[in-house]
């Protein structure tokens, strides 16, 4: 029986999340008075509200891949970028609202990784929200402290004579890593280098794909 | 030539974006970026000052000694120019 599940496991093996009927934190009223009191004096509107949480749910790592995909493409916007990657973005069409974005380029001796040690900083103008283990506090812990050995365990390998980059986000910047651009890709069109870049490839705990690399299963 | 900076040892209350474990380490301005509002004020919805953000880069073994993984690894953070005091004399352990 689907509500019987005295074993707090689903059928798929993951236990059930608990029903939220805990009393409301302060800080939860605190959001619902100012957002109702916003709505009220004509501020805002629910639709408005509801719009802006649509909007950042429809960025994703697409986003950032383009990007990459067009530094990797076209000298004149990888200059750009790297001058002034918040710029560079917004003129390729991208809505990053107050953003600022640097990005740091991946290169034959240099790695770079991206972290938050304080909090969870992360370009979610551009990329959308980050994943879960971004915002773990052993992601945000070790990667300052033993960076490789947390590559070694999304399975990126590195030679001592490269040099491990991390960037924290402490404050007002936030951070994407330009991967290098994979061998064999000098015909590829802009948009199917795109599909080679992975979220994990633009904070640094990945690489891009080999364009003959078996796609992951589903 | 490239600046040195130490970071302040400071452990002030409230609010505060330097990190712990970069307090009193020496690194290298890798680049200024502009002017922001204190963040330390803000926090606290105090009128904020705007102060100097600059980017330090730590060499790692200049964080975790012996225990660097790499020592020529780097770490590079965001530190407003008020936890920051220039070192002017060269320390002789320059890279």
């Amino acid at each position: 029986m689907p509500h019987d599940h005295h074993d707090h496991l689903s059928p798929s093996g993951h236990p059930y999340r608990a029903d939220n009927d805990t009393a409301l934190s302060y800080w939860q009223v605190m959001e619902i008075a100012v957002r109702e009191l916003l709505i009220d004096k004509g501020v805002t509107t629910a639709n408005d509200v509801a719009a802006q949480i649509d909007a950042m749910d429809t960025r994703s790592p697409a986003n950032g891949a383009q990007v990459v995909a067009r530094a990797w493409s076209d000298p004149d916007f990888h200059t750009a970028l790297m001058a002034d990657a918040s710029a560079a973005t917004r003129d390729m069409g991208f809505d990053i609202g107050p953003l600022k974005l640097i990005a740091v380029e991946n290169t034959d001796t240099v790695h770079n990784m991206i972290v938050c040690t304080l909090c969870s900083c992360y370009p979610r103008n551009l990329l959308g929200l980050p994943p879960d283990w971004y915002k773990s506090r052993a992601y945000r812990s070790r990667t300052v402290r033993e960076p490789r050995s947390v590559l070694a365990e999304f399975g990126v390998a590195l030679p001592n004579d490269m040099t491990v980059s991390v960037h924290d986000s402490t404050a007002d910047m936030r951070y994407i890593v330009i991967p290098k651009r994979p061998e064999g890709t000098e015909n590829l069109t802009e948009n199917e280098l795109a599909a080679l870049v992975t979220r994990d490839s633009m904070i640094g705990t990945g690489v891009a794909r080999s364009p003959n690399a078996k796609q992951p299963l589903p | 030539m490239t600046a040195r900076v130490c970071v302040k040892s400071l452990v002030p209350p409230g609010h505060v974006r330097t990190p712990t474990y970069l307090r009193g380490k020496v690194g290298t301005i890798e680049r200024a970026l502009g002017a922001f509002p204190n963040p330390e004020d803000l926090a606290y919805g105090q009128p904020a000052s705007a102060k100097h953000l600059l980017r330090v880069r730590f060499r790692m073994v200049d964080i975790w000694g012996a225990a660097a993984e790499n020592p020529d690894d780097t770490l590079d953070a965001e530190i407003y120019e008020h936890w920051l005091e220039p070192i002017t004399q060269d320390t002789g352990d320059a890279p």
